[in-house]
């Protein structure tokens, strides 16, 4: 049986959710038997390839970068799956979206800063009106929510998930 | 000094006063003026409630306790609908629960509830609500409103971000207190609990500063000062002994 491609990435999101996936310990050898990580932050590859069976997105959909990107991502994976409270419901990268764009903006770069008041041109993609939850821009298959989900709830999903199984979602919630 | 009367559950109650109902095939009974939800929690059958709170007047504020009643195709409240002889109750089944996680999904999207920063996270009744029932995420979008914090008290901190609207502040703070402080003020999307005539909380000449609202309310949105992440775990333990006493001595 050829392995399943699995895929994860990172978006809008503070990496918490990647340490929490890692903190599964040696059980992680236990997935990793029975997938090839085709893409992540944590290996090698820079191109998104096609074909990936499952994707995991840690993060909210915050710049044109996230928006670009969620989009191929959703259209080269069959599986997508949204993983901690970023993704599902924006969390932290959300609370912005009580304020213009603007407004952020001359917050972090002019009042929060002493030298070099400016807001970047290059490099740092621009903002989106509002930071969004992943399956508002793109349909989510899988939502595990929690911040960050416990490894135990991550071993969990991912185990049914390649057992072709429904995951037992009942140990994770908002927040923690 | 006089006996101390019977408590009020051990006395004698009429056979005219006693309701037999059906609740999920089960036969029960009932007096007359209790509710589905007490008729069901007397029998250990369990209904999701949020605005309901042992000790204060019920309003129906958030219908989660909704149940059907067969032969009407209307849902009903179970904490505001009395029991009658021969209503046969279903508490559980898939539209309810389609309509139970949809109203807390409603209630999620209509402020803004960031659990990961909120005081409340770990010991929120709507997070709590929101795990039992399965909401994962929402079906409807967020609406991220502007919205403001009051904290003006020097003791507490009303943070309308995490309201949920339950009038639960509003009455204990009128039928335990007796201050009456709190009020719905605007309807629909657009209301908001109010101190006194609409003014800061701290300039409020009712309150007492007695701290029952913080301790009833539900979720992060009144809190004590002072607190952190995670750090606001309420006590509301004391209503139902406090309104017992009091019963104790009216009688
Ligand atoms: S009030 Fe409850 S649901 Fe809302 S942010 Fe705080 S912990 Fe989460
Ligand atoms: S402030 Fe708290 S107790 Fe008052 S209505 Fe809002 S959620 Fe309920
Ligand atoms: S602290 Fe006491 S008196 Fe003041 S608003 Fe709350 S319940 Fe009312
Ligand atoms: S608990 Fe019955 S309407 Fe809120």
């Amino acid at each position: 049986m050829s392995k399943v491609r699995l895929a994860t990435v990172w978006l809008d999101g503070c990496s918490g959710c990647h340490m929490s996936f890692l903190d599964m310990d040696e059980r992680i050898l236990e997935i990793a038997s029975r997938v090839e990580v085709v893409y992540s932050p944590l290996v090698d590859p820079k191109e998104f390839p096609a074909d990936v069976d499952v994707t995991i997105v840690e993060g909210g959909v915050s710049s044109e970068e996230d928006l670009h990107k969620i989009r191929m991502v959703r259209s080269r994976t069959k599986l997508l799956v949204a993983l901690g409270d970023c993704a599902v419901t924006s969390n932290v990268p959300g609370m912005r979206n009580t304020y213009k764009v603007e407004e952020v903006l001359k917050r972090a770069y002019f009042e929060n800063a002493d030298l070099k008041q400016q807001v970047p041109s290059e490099v740092i993609p621009r903002l989106l009106p509002r930071a969004l939850p992943v399956h508002e821009i793109v349909p989510v298959d899988v939502f595990l929510p929690g911040c960050p989900p416990p490894a135990d709830v991550i071993f969990g999903a991912l185990v049914s998930l390649l057992d072709g199984t429904t995951p037992d979602l009942s140990a994770t919630r908002f927040g923690r | 000094m006089s006996a101390r009367p019977p408590a009020k559950s051990a006395a004698p109650v009429a056979s005219s006063k006693v309701k037999t109902l059906t609740i999920d095939d089960r036969l029960v009974s009932a007096r007359e003026d209790e509710s589905i939800l007490d008729a069901a929690r007397q029998n250990g059958i369990q209904i999701p409630t949020l605005c309901n709170l042992d000790g204060l007047t019920p309003v129906g504020a958030c219908r989660l306790c909704v149940v059907e009643v067969k032969g009407s195709n209307k849902l009903f409240a179970s904490c505001v609908t009395m029991v009658a002889e021969g209503m046969d109750v279903v508490t559980d089944s898939e539209r309810l629960q389609r309509y139970r996680k949809t109203i807390v999904e409603l209630l999620f999207s209509e402020r803004n509830h960031v659990c990961a920063v909120c005081v409340s996270n770990g010991h929120c009744e709507l997070q709590n609500l929101a795990q039992a029932l399965g909401v994962t995420h929402l079906t409807v979008p967020y609406r991220h409103p502007k919205l403001p914090v009051d904290a003006s008290h020097e003791r507490f901190v009303n943070d309308h971000n995490r309201c949920v609207l339950c009038q639960r502040c509003v009455r204990v703070c009128g039928e335990v207190e007796g201050a009456h402080t709190w009020d719905i003020n605007g309807r629909g999307i657009g209301a908001r609990v109010i101190t006194d005539l609409n003014q800061p909380w701290g300039s409020s000449e009712t309150c007492t500063g007695c701290g029952k609202c913080v301790q009833v309310c539900p979720t992060g949105a009144l809190t004590e000062k002072g607190k952190s992440v995670r750090e606001m775990a309420k006590q509301s333990r004391f209503l139902p002994y406090l309104t017992m006493m009091r019963e104790d001595r009216h009688e």
